[in-house]
């Protein structure tokens, strides 16, 4: 009770009735309360620590990637494992670490910071969640099958995967799951999103991570449909005598990757703009100023979003398209850059001349600043047509999505936790842990991954489980980055444990510097919060 | 209207994005085919016209290797002979020969390839038996020409390349999803 009266003095003015409904309605004991539960925070935990150890998955398959190419030769494992260990590492990580997080974000931040008392619809939540595992587990399964896993890439292209065993079956369901799951999850942040904002709270009033969530989870039902509809034509063609994508019956591979993209690049956008909301919440509290260009950076929002729509061409460029596609769609990639290059402008801005203080959360949004730009650069030479077509299916493509991914999405994601960890769990995490997490982090990604563009500027292929010798040795300083990047996770692991297990006790508003709603709200956040909603002047 | 029937009408429309975004996939396919169809690429079971004079230019030879492959389909097929040196702007005809080996009838479907991939933009041909389908009777064997040249304005440091044919089988139950290829 203390602590929500402390919730009172912070001003909304409806503590006392929290506090009631808190004993009333708290959760229920056991397994049951996760199985049945409809509480946004119940959620966005599960959605969280799903997604981490989807993340410990996805690890364990890159640490195989990297024992193999510590090494030219084969030494531990049939090209085909090897494979199927990229295949499954990309798509673990897009569809069960990355995209999970931000959804456990959502669920637990968006309703908190725009005064609702839960998500709007509270009982397909917990669907959209328990849609995950099933398809986690057909993931996993598949690599015990005949045949094994699939071994095509994550992007699916046949004529691979028309023609792989009964594991590309299970990739192709597991997609469907993770699809519908997507889906439903867009619906509810949307509906969240519009109809159930506190009074008071006007749409260009929202933080900034709300409004990236608006964006992305409308992109998100523009363009999980079309990846459902291109994996079904898949599956017909394996099962059901179409041609879509069959040479033999007239069909088109080809027009297989242009389907695939016009997913595929939006989705890579699906995963940086929380990123970027994640970000632009961090940095203004540390630096304590507003955010530099609030409406600009909506507006960059969302003109990346449509962009993105328009340029998956861009990891096609070695098809053989006329060269007027190739142009427009070089152009268009290029012109991404510009309002991606506004909000790094804006986040520079917000910094300048701040009283900035470098706790761990703002370590891992510098760190993102940085590094993601180097991917975004590294983007922008790939953009270039005469060089895409030098280092397509090269390892300058893995450097640089790395660089936007792991740096990027990643990054933000880890600063997202410690920044929030106080409200959600009502303590405080170990400084040291953090600050040694991002440290270890930082450095071990950059030694994984930088090397990578020299190997790939000098030819080494992608998805290849040996190499030419001249590449031994940046391969052998990438991996052994790799490992300490893996081994720096526990380190994360051990930070989050040690703060829900106890702590110093966290204020309502453990950050001077933050002004969002959910700071009003006693740490940690009651089960129920704002069930009246509060004002917003 | 309260926040629960706004919210539901909310997810009506936002299932029906969903669902039509899906039909949109599928839609995509007949698009992509107009757009090749009007841009010109991919058209690969038209026959292609000489428009004007081409000038034969007899100071380059072209060396050029047929390849032939078959899928899933119990046929022998090879070409009459593996490589033929040609001019620039020449008017040549090659044979294939394609024998059915089993005691059904059976149809076939040949799609081409090319090496290097920018031949496709010289190479115009005048007659092929990839324009249609093939049906051949039990242990029937046939021979069939292409006719076909090269324009002139192939660039000068391709000396070498390769016409490949695979024959894929149609059978009655396929769907034609794709191109043109009609099943039986
Ligand atoms: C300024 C922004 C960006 C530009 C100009 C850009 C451009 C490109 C281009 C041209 C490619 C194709 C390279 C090739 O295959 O040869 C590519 C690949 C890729 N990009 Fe980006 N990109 C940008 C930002 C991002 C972001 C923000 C993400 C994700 C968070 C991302 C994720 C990826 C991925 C995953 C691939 C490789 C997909 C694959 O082939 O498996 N990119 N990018
Ligand atoms: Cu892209």
């Amino acid at each position: 009770m203390a602590a929500v009266h402390d919730d009172h003095a912070h001003g909304h003015g409806h503590g006392h009735e929290h506090g009631h409904d808190d004993h009333a309605h708290g959760p229920p004991k056991g397994m049951m309360r996760w199985l049945t539960t409809t509480n946004h925070k119940d959620i966005g935990t599960m959605y969280l620590w799903f997604s981490f150890s989807m993340f410990i998955v996805g690890g364990l398959m890159a640490f195989g990637i990297r024992a193999e190419l510590f090494q030219p030769g084969m030494q531990l494992m049939t090209p085909e494992f090897f494979n199927s260990l990229t295949t499954n590492h990309g798509l673990i990580m897009v569809f069960g670490a990355i995209m999970p997080a931000f959804v456990g974000f959502a669920n637990w931040q968006v309703p908190m910071m725009i005064g609702a008392p839960d998500m709007a619809f509270a009982r397909m939540n917990n669907w959209s969640f328990w849609l995950l595992p099933p398809a986690a587990l057909l993931l996993v399964a598949a690599f015990f099958v005949p045949g094994g896993a699939g071994a095509g890439g994550w992007t699916f292209y046949p004529p691979l995967s028309v023609q792989m065993g009964m594991g590309m079956d299970m990739m192709i369901f597991a997609v469907h799951i993770l699809g519908a799951s997507s889906i439903m999850g867009s619906i509810n942040i949307i509906t969240t999103i519009l109809n159930m904002r506190a009074p008071g709270m006007t749409l260009m009033k929202m933080p900034l991570f709300v409004w990236t969530w608006l964006i992305t989870a409308y992109l998100l039902v523009l363009v999980m449909p079309v990846l459902a509809g291109t994996v079904t034509m898949l599956l017909t063609d394996r099962h059901f005598g179409t041609n879509f994508f069959n040479a033999a019956g007239g069909g088109d591979p080809i027009m297989f990757q242009h389907i695939f993209w016009f997913f595929g690049h939006p989705e890579v956008y699906i995963m940086i703009l929380p990123a970027f909301g994640i970000v632009s919440e961090i940095l203004p509290t540390f630096s304590r100023k507003p955010l530099f260009g609030y409406s600009s950076m909506v507006y960059a929002t969302a003109s990346i979003a449509i962009l993105s729509c328009v340029v998956w061409a861009h990891h096609m460029f070695t098809v053989g398209m006329p060269v007027t596609a190739q142009l427009f769609f070089m152009y268009a990639t290029m012109l991404i850059a510009v309002p991606t290059g506004v909000k790094v402008f804006n986040w520079t801005a917000t910094m300048w001349q701040g009283s900035m203080s470098f706790e761990t959360p703002m370590l891992f949004a510098i760190g993102f600043i940085f590094l993601f730009t180097i991917g975004g650069f590294s983007g922008v030479v790939c953009a270039v047509v005469p060089v895409d077509i030098q280092v397509q299916e090269t390892y300058y493509v893995i450097a640089h999505f790395h660089y936007v991914l792991v740096s990027g999405s990643l990054f933000a994601l880890f600063g997202g936790v410690y920044y929030w960890l106080p409200k959600w769990t009502g303590h405080m995490y170990d400084e040291s842990l953090g600050k040694l997490h991002f440290w270890m982090s930082m450095v071990f990604f950059n030694v994984t991954f930088f090397v990578q563009h020299f190997l790939g500027l000098a030819g080494m292929p992608r998805r290849v489980p040996d190499y030419a010798l001249q590449f031994a040795d940046f391969n052998m300083i990438s991996s052994i980055g790799a490992f300490g990047f893996g081994l720096s996770q526990l380190i994360f692991l051990a930070a989050v444990v040690k703060c829900i297990r106890g702590g110093k006790k966290a204020e309502a508003k453990p950050w001077e510097g933050a002004t969002t709603l959910e700071w009003d709200l006693p740490s940690p956040a009651p089960y129920h919060s704002w069930v009246t909603p509060p004002v917003v002047k | 209207m309260s926040v629960v029937q706004a919210n539901t009408t909310m997810m009506k429309k936002l299932l029906i994005v969903s669902v039509a975004m899906f039909g949109f996939g599928f839609a995509l396919i007949p698009l992509y085919e107009k757009i090749c169809e009007v841009a010109g690429v991919n058209n690969l079971l038209n026959a292609d016209t000489l428009t004007g004079n081409v000038q034969v230019d007899t100071s380059r030879w072209l060396t050029v290797e047929l390849d032939a492959n078959t899928r899933g389909l119990p046929w022998q097929f090879k070409p009459m002979q593996a490589s033929v040196r040609i001019h620039p702007g020449e008017l040549v005809e090659v044979m294939y020969e394609v024998r059915n080996n089993s005691d059904r009838e059976v149809a076939g479907q040949a799609i081409p390839s090319y090496s290097p991939q920018l031949l496709a933009q010289h190479l115009k041909k005048l007659e092929c038996f990839c324009f249609t389908r093939q049906v051949l009777k039990p242990n029937e064997v046939r021979q069939m020409p292409v006719q076909f040249m090269i324009e002139p304005s192939l660039p000068d440091d391709v000396r070498v390349m390769t016409i490949s044919y695979t024959f894929f089988e149609l059978s009655n139950d396929l769907v034609d999803t794709g191109g043109k290829a009609k099943p039986i």
